[in-house]
């Protein structure tokens, strides 16, 4: 497996280098939690309940910020053709894309998230949910952002049109996450919709490669 | 049959009585359906807004069936590379968005009157809307790229893993709707629907499929006469 | 006959059939226009061979 952690390393050092890394993601994700009591008026009971929910929206949301990188750089200095060409499938490329997305971006989306949601007046025991269902989450986001990604390379319309595909194709992940951490804070079953999470999660991680592999190599053709 | 699926001649011989067919068959179910619908009394529930339930739920199930159509077509189109399916991929789109379209707002219109808001949460019309915004995606890739072949492939790919979701969506909705014990649009009739409902249903879902027939044969000669045109136009200008 | 009495749910029954009614003359008309130019884009550039 020497093969594939050499190609996840390259592209976790693509990840951190150029545009900050994650702190895009982070500043944008604080920024939108500052938002959120300006917008609804800073009654405390009526924002701990929106709280959790609202931090899971956000967290999806700012896994779509670095998406337009994750194969831009590659096929824009023709790497992206090299790769294809090399030894190691593409699909593992597009594995090791998503693995180091969710490393760099999702994992510390993952754990700002219960200090969001205690900032924004939830209860700090919801933290081991939200990171957990942040975490598992993380890897749907990261790789169907992947999939819309690969998909728009050489478009016109870049980063709109990765959220337009790929929001949609969020709501099941979106559903099953806020199920949990609604469960959890209601006391009621959460360990069901995290297991639907966790599904979903390795599912999309089995599947998206092929999508995002195919859509690479019809970008490149 | 199967030939006019496969040649492009032959297709265009085929549906060039076909699609006027279809097109018949559409407007004379449609004709009986609404008949049996304005015979049809009001519910005992939902009053006179069930004659709504006549032209939502045909809408409805058309917004799913073009969907798998769209999906079925862009897996032949990548498997087998047939300009035929690439077209019949395009073509089924904007007719899949607009009874996507027509389900939503004869959804809300039908709401509102038993539910005093426009919009519910329903398993279902939230389903359609996260169906409407697949073919949003779907359309607005295929604009976005310039090369058409590229465009037909990428959106291709897209309409599979849309397909590959759908049903996982569907499982989603109904389960965080179960959750929340929320609204969901009632039955007319109670569970078991009269034969006096049932029948204007059944012919306006046949109308709707027929009409769906015609209109997609239409629109794949269209794309055809295109490429054609846009050949013809390159030789000419070589 | 045919029970055209709405009542107070007029409001909502009529414009459900109105959009529907709309959007199938757009799709029809679109459809058929669409299919009209480009048939007459290749019987223009090809006028020795129809269809």
């Amino acid at each position: 497996m020497s093969g594939f952690s050499l190609i996840l390393r390259r592209e976790l050092a693509l990840s951190w280098a150029g545009g900050g890394g994650p702190f895009l993601a982070l500043g944008f994700y604080v920024a939108m939690a500052s938002l959120l009591p300006l917008a609804l008026g800073a009654d405390p009971a009526r924002m701990a309940g929106i709280a959790p929910g609202f931090a899971w929206l956000v967290l999806a949301l700012a896994s779509l910020l670095s998406l337009e990188r994750m194969f831009e750089r590659d096929f824009e200095d023709g790497a992206l053709d090299l790769i294809a060409l090399g030894p190691a499938p593409l699909e593992m490329t597009a594995l090791a894309k998503g693995l180091a997305q969710w490393i760099a971006i999702a994992a510390p989306l993952a754990l700002l998230a219960p200090v969001i949601v205690a900032a924004l007046g939830a209860p700090t025991r919801l933290t081991p949910i939200v990171v957990t269902c942040g975490l598992i989450g993380g890897l749907s986001f990261c790789f169907l952002g992947g999939v819309g990604a690969a998909l728009s390379l050489g478009s016109r319309r870049g980063g709109v049109l990765i959220a337009l595909i790929v929001l949609p194709l969020f709501t099941p992940p979106v559903i099953f996450g806020a199920g949990a951490i609604e469960a959890f804070v209601a006391g009621l079953d959460w360990r069901t919709p995290l297991l639907l999470l966790c599904a979903y999660s390795l599912g999309a991680t089995a599947l998206c490669p092929f999508a995002m592999a195919a859509a690479a190599r019809n970008a490149i053709s | 049959m199967f030939q006019a699926l496969v040649n492009p001649d032959r297709f265009m011989a085929f549906s060039r009585w076909a699609a006027p067919l279809f097109g018949v068959i559409a407007l004379v179910l449609a004709a009986a359906g609404l008949v049996l619908d304005f015979q049809a009394p009001p519910d005992y529930q939902q009053g006179y807004t069930v004659h709504i339930m006549f032209i939502h739920v045909p809408a409805a199930f058309m917004s799913e069936f073009v969907y798998v159509c769209l999906g079925v077509a862009s897996f032949l189109s990548l498997v087998f590379r047939h300009a035929l399916a690439t077209a019949a991929a395009r073509a089924a789109a904007p007719l899949g968005a607009g009874f996507t379209l027509l389900a939503l707002v004869t959804g809300s219109l039908w709401g509102r009157p038993t539910w005093g808001t426009w919009w519910v949460w329903d398993p279902r019309l939230t389903s359609v809307l996260v169906l409407f915004l697949f073919y949003l995606g779907y359309m607005a890739l295929e604009a976005a790229i310039e090369d058409e072949t590229k465009a037909a492939r990428a959106a291709a790919i897209l309409a599979l893993v849309g397909l590959i979701n759908l049903p996982i969506v569907h499982y989603s909705v109904v389960w965080w709707n179960s959750l929340h014990q929320g609204s969901s649009l009632l039955r007319a009739g109670g569970p078991a629907m009269p034969a006096v409902y049932l029948a204007p249903l059944l012919l306006m879902v046949f109308a709707y499929m027929a009409g769906f027939g015609a209109l997609w044969l239409v629109r794949i000669r269209g794309e055809v006469w295109r490429r054609r045109a846009a050949v013809l136009a390159m030789r000419a200008a070589t | 006959m045919f029970d055209f009495d709405a009542g107070r749910y007029a409001l909502f029954v009529w414009p459900a059939y109105a959009v529907t009614a709309l959007v199938f003359a757009i799709l029809i008309l679109d459809s058929l226009l669409r299919a009209r130019r480009w048939r007459r884009a290749v019987e223009a550039a090809k006028p020795e061979a129809p269809q």
